[in-house]
């Protein structure tokens, strides 16, 4: 009996977390005359696919929209954010587990709370810093501004990853006769290398998300990013075309939840500040 | 000794450039802020001049920033209460072992995963006025008589944010419940057995207080995300009908971005401060409490 | 069905683990007697804590059944109705409860008025001298106070029977014999039936009335410390139990069939025995001794039987002139009193 209420519940919470999925699904495969009827016609039921389904909106998305441009344009900056990235927070990271002594914990600790100041407060000021250097609407703003974002949280994440590693390994390099640098340079980054998978991967789903800078620094459709784009710029004259916009929002959230499910434990430690061990 | 071996220098050198970054893309903007909240620059121009508290006073008189402060916490509080019932219970649940567990997670996931803004556009699509599916399906289930106006209505639209809040935050919350969960000490749970706690008794007065620095992480990042977010409510109802749907960082966005009033933008964002603080501080107790060590077994 | 006894009763006891592929528990039957502490013994993974938790209550076993004071408890009796306290080998301490709070956990579970709690707290705190600790928290005490808080909460209750599992493991050593002694007077005290697991067999000997043998989920002997020690049934426990353990070597002219077990503190001079006994000679080569202060430890193999090293265990006293070098040669014997027989393939006690 327990059993059944364990399964009706986990059933519960699946369908309130993904029937919008299912229903983005549903809206971008449907035929549009199965689609646009009022939900007070009861004797229709929109859950289901009453005509065959479509390519037609998928279609119309890659073929007749700026989609696949705003996929290219967010690649570009996921590639240049998450170089960034690495190269400031992992260094950094690790310094802050293995050299930086007493000071470390508070520092780290610091870097960690600025993840706290929202970009909707510090877009105020980047408004004009951005067009002082006149980078007005262009990538390169958000390329700049994105590792406000990453680089706090990613120093956090590498920092409790180093410190969870054994310090043994190096240690013993250096009694085999590496320098501290050289030991840094060769023996750690094998180390380490799944924290730094997590940065990226981390890197990665951030960028894709954030939507307030790029709300702020683009105007143009063809510059922009597709979390900007599908729900701004998916509109042609004034109407929404449904179909494309759910196929837009499905196809760019399918390996979003991948990578989230295959890092959640890792992401959850940093959440944490090691409250949890994971 | 060599530089290759000063761990003082080679720390302070792989550690400056992120510091250096923070510092100035983050400290500095941050500073430029609150000057910007006590000026009266505008876009256009390119100085900073004094102007005082009247950006606060501006729109401390304004019915429309005052009502999207009290919209912030409404959404926050609601939201976020939402979030740690459905979290807790979820976490329960999930904590079984069960067929298609991993499957479940997955689905599990997906409103977390998913960018707010697209979640945002979806969400615009289910409650649309005219084909929102969830009025199908009430009316079908013979539980809506009228018609439910979601995002045309200041109240259900302000509900309808809520709604959305919550079901994007609470896999995070749920996740990290069960990371807390997991980490109990089995043998503390088992000897509340032996001792003869029942199910009710265990909870309460054994695992939700062991749980409670991971609850509390899991609240007050919830409470950031939602107080300080943009997306949902301005691709929802921009802040309508009517202004009655804003919260701080959309009307900031309205009145600094792009209505250009840099000061007076800067102010609204501004109030987002002192809450963020407290935010801040209660992490940094739930963290020193985590470090003095929440186990109690025999070391 | 049959008899039942007050204290605890095992009969035929199996636990097989979900996936696994062998049985933790394999067969045990035993018969633990009113107030007497009855030490499970044996190397971890013998399934002496898997018997421990299915007694409490905490596993279920495959078959078999459990009888705690005259009543059948295996099949749905939770662990809170059992009449049982358990002791975890990390002391399973509730963290963000103080002392008090932790003592006095079991009697709000079983809803007892306020002032009789207070009441129960104080007199096990007072039993076990930690009444001056009541407001701290289990992170401010050290291991031997919280093994005591740990003790406390298991006595509050006043149960049938007793559980400990290996409680004196995250002690000092030197803290250990003092606990040793205090637990067991405390169990004198109070005259309950205990059961107790341990893997440190010379705290088993020390604590029980009766120990029983563990070994692969099966219990190998029951009995007095003296009984399995002078008089072990198989090799396992004569090996196990004994500091050196047992030496074991091949008889002589007895095809390969038979082992010769002799006890380190048995193989001494011969010339030390004199003519009071029958004698076994045991020809020894030395290899190594050590000087351990009390004793000395003569390492070393039997001539006829050159495969084996074999330990003798001479107290500082005796032997005082025997040559120590490499590869000499010392006539050395064994009471025939003191000889084990074994039966080489099965292990077990041939008597003679």
């Amino acid at each position: 009996m327990k059993r059944v209420g364990l399964y009706v519940a986990a059933l519960g919470f699946m369908a309130f977390a993904g029937f919008p999925f299912y229903w983005m699904f549903i809206t971008a495969f449907k035929q549009n005359r199965d689609l646009y009827v009022g939900a007070f016609d009861t004797h229709h039921v929109p859950w289901i696919f009453n005509d065959p389904p479509t390519f037609e909106h998928v279609r119309l998305l890659f073929g007749q929209t700026d989609f696949l441009r705003w996929v290219a344009n967010t690649l570009l900056v996921i590639v240049a954010v998450v170089i960034i990235t690495v190269v400031l927070a992992v260094p950094a990271g690790y310094s802050l587990a293995r050299l930086a002594g007493r000071w470390g914990g508070r520092l780290g600790m610091g870097i960690f709370f600025t993840y706290l100041i929202p970009p909707t407060l510090l877009f105020i000021p980047f408004s004009r810093v951005v067009a002082l250097l006149g980078l007005q609407n262009s990538l390169g703003a958000l390329i700049l501004v994105y590792p406000t974002i990453t680089v706090p949280f990613c120093t956090w994440l590498v920092m409790g990853f180093v410190r969870s590693v054994p310090w043994d390994i190096e240690e013993q390099a250096m009694i085999d006769g590496y320098s501290r640098l050289a030991v840094i340079l060769r023996i750690a980054p094998r180390l380490i290398l799944p924290g730094i998978l997590t940065v990226v991967v981390f890197t990665f789903t951030l960028v894709m998300q954030e939507f307030v800078y790029a709300l702020t620094f683009i105007s143009s459709v063809d510059r922009m990013t597709v979390s900007l784009g599908v729900p701004i710029a998916l509109v042609r004259g004034d109407v929404y075309h449904w179909g494309s916009l759910m196929a837009a929002a499905l196809f760019t959230s399918i390996p979003l939840a991948i990578l989230y499910n295959l890092f959640i434990d890792r992401f959850i430690q940093g959440f944490t500040m090691g409250a949890v061990k994971g | 000794m060599k530089f290759a071996d000063r761990e003082d220098l080679l720390g302070a050198a792989m550690l400056g450039p992120a510091l250096a970054y923070v510092i100035l893309l983050v400290g500095v903007p941050f500073v430029l802020a609150i000057m910007l909240s006590f000026s009266s620059a505008t876009a256009g121009s390119l100085t900073l001049t004094w102007a005082g508290f009247r950006n606060y006073s501006t729109i401390l008189a304004d019915p429309i920033f005052l009502r999207s402060l009290r919209n912030t916490a409404i959404v926050t509080i609601g939201s976020q209460v939402l979030v740690i019932v459905l979290a807790t219970a979820a976490a329960q649940v999930f904590r079984a072992a069960f067929h298609g567990k991993r499957a479940a997670r997955f689905v599990l996931l997906l409103p977390w995963a998913v960018p707010v803004s697209l979640a945002a556009i979806a969400w615009t699509w289910i409650f649309d006025s005219t084909f929102s599916v969830i009025n199908w399906t009430l009316k079908v289930t013979g539980l809506l008589h009228g018609w439910l106006y979601w995002l045309g209505e200041p109240g259900l639209a302000l509900f309808a944010i809520i709604i959305v809040q919550a079901w994007r935050i609470f896999p995070f919350a749920t996740v990290i419940v069960l990371a807390g969960l997991s980490s109990i000490p089995q043998d503390v749970v088992e000897a509340s057995i032996v001792d003869g706690a029942g199910f009710w008794r265990r909870l309460f007065k054994v695992e939700l207080p062991l749980l409670l620095p991971v609850i509390a992480v899991a609240v007050l990042f919830g409470v950031v995300y939602t107080a300080t977010d943009l997306g949902v409510v301005y691709i929802l109802t921009g802040g309508g009908p009517a202004n009655t749907t804003h919260v701080l960082p959309t009307l900031a966005f309205q009145r600094g971005v792009l209505g250009a009033d840099l000061g007076q933008g800067a102010a609204i964002a501004v109030f987002l401060v002192p809450f963020l603080i407290v935010v801040a501080v209660l992490m940094l107790r739930v963290a020193r409490r985590a470090e003095i060590g929440a186990g109690g077994g025999a070391r | 069905m049959g008899e039942t006894s007050p204290g605890v009763e095992i009969r035929q006891l199996r636990k097989r683990f979900t996936g696994g592929d062998h049985d933790a528990v394999d067969g045990v039957d035993l018969s633990i007697r009113e107030g007497e502490l009855l030490v499970l013994l044996g190397p971890s993974g013998c399934g002496k804590t898997t018997l421990l938790r299915m007694i409490a209550g905490l596993e279920h076993p495959s078959a078999g059944e459990i009888y705690i004071a005259g009543r059948r408890v295996d099949q749905d009796v939770p662990p809170r109705a059992r009449g049982i306290a358990m002791v975890f080998q990390s002391y399973a301490l509730y963290p963000h409860r103080t002392v008090s709070g932790n003592i006095a956990f079991p009697l709000e579970a079983a809803r007892l008025p306020r002032a009789i709690i207070a009441e129960k707290v104080r007199w096990a705190a007072e039993l076990f001298g930690i009444a001056g600790y009541l407001d701290r928290y289990p992170r401010q005490l050290s291991g031997g106070e919280r093994q005591r808080v740990a003790l406390c909460r298991a006595v509050v209750r006043d149960p049938q029977v007793f559980l400990l599992d290996e409680p004196l493991a995250n002690l000092d050593a030197k803290l250990r014999n003092t606990a040793r002694d205090e637990l067991k007077r405390f169990q004198r005290q109070i005259k309950r039936t205990t059961v107790y697991v341990t893997h440190d067999q010379v705290e088993a000997m020390g604590l029980g009335d009766r120990i029983a043998v563990m070994d692969r989920g099966k219990v190998r002997q029951v009995g007095t410390p003296h009984e399995v020690y002078e008089d072990p049934v198989d090799t396992f426990v004569a090996t196990f139990l004994g500091q050196p353990p047992m030496n074991l070597v091949e008889q002589p002219g007895g095809g390969g069939r038979t082992l010769l077990g002799f006890r380190p503190e048995h193989l001494l001079p011969s010339d030390h025995f004199g003519d009071r006994e029958p004698l076994h000679p045991i020809p020894l080569i030395v290899r190594r001794v050590e000087y351990l202060g009390s004793d000395r430890y003569v390492y070393g193999t039997v001539e006829f039987a050159p495969e084996a090293t074999v330990i003798a265990k001479l107290p500082a006293n005796i032997g005082r002139a025997i040559p120590e070098e490499e590869g000499g040669r010392l006539d050395f014997a064994v009471p025939e009193r003191a000889l084990c027989y074994f039966d080489a393939q099965t292990g077990e006690r041939v008597r003679r």
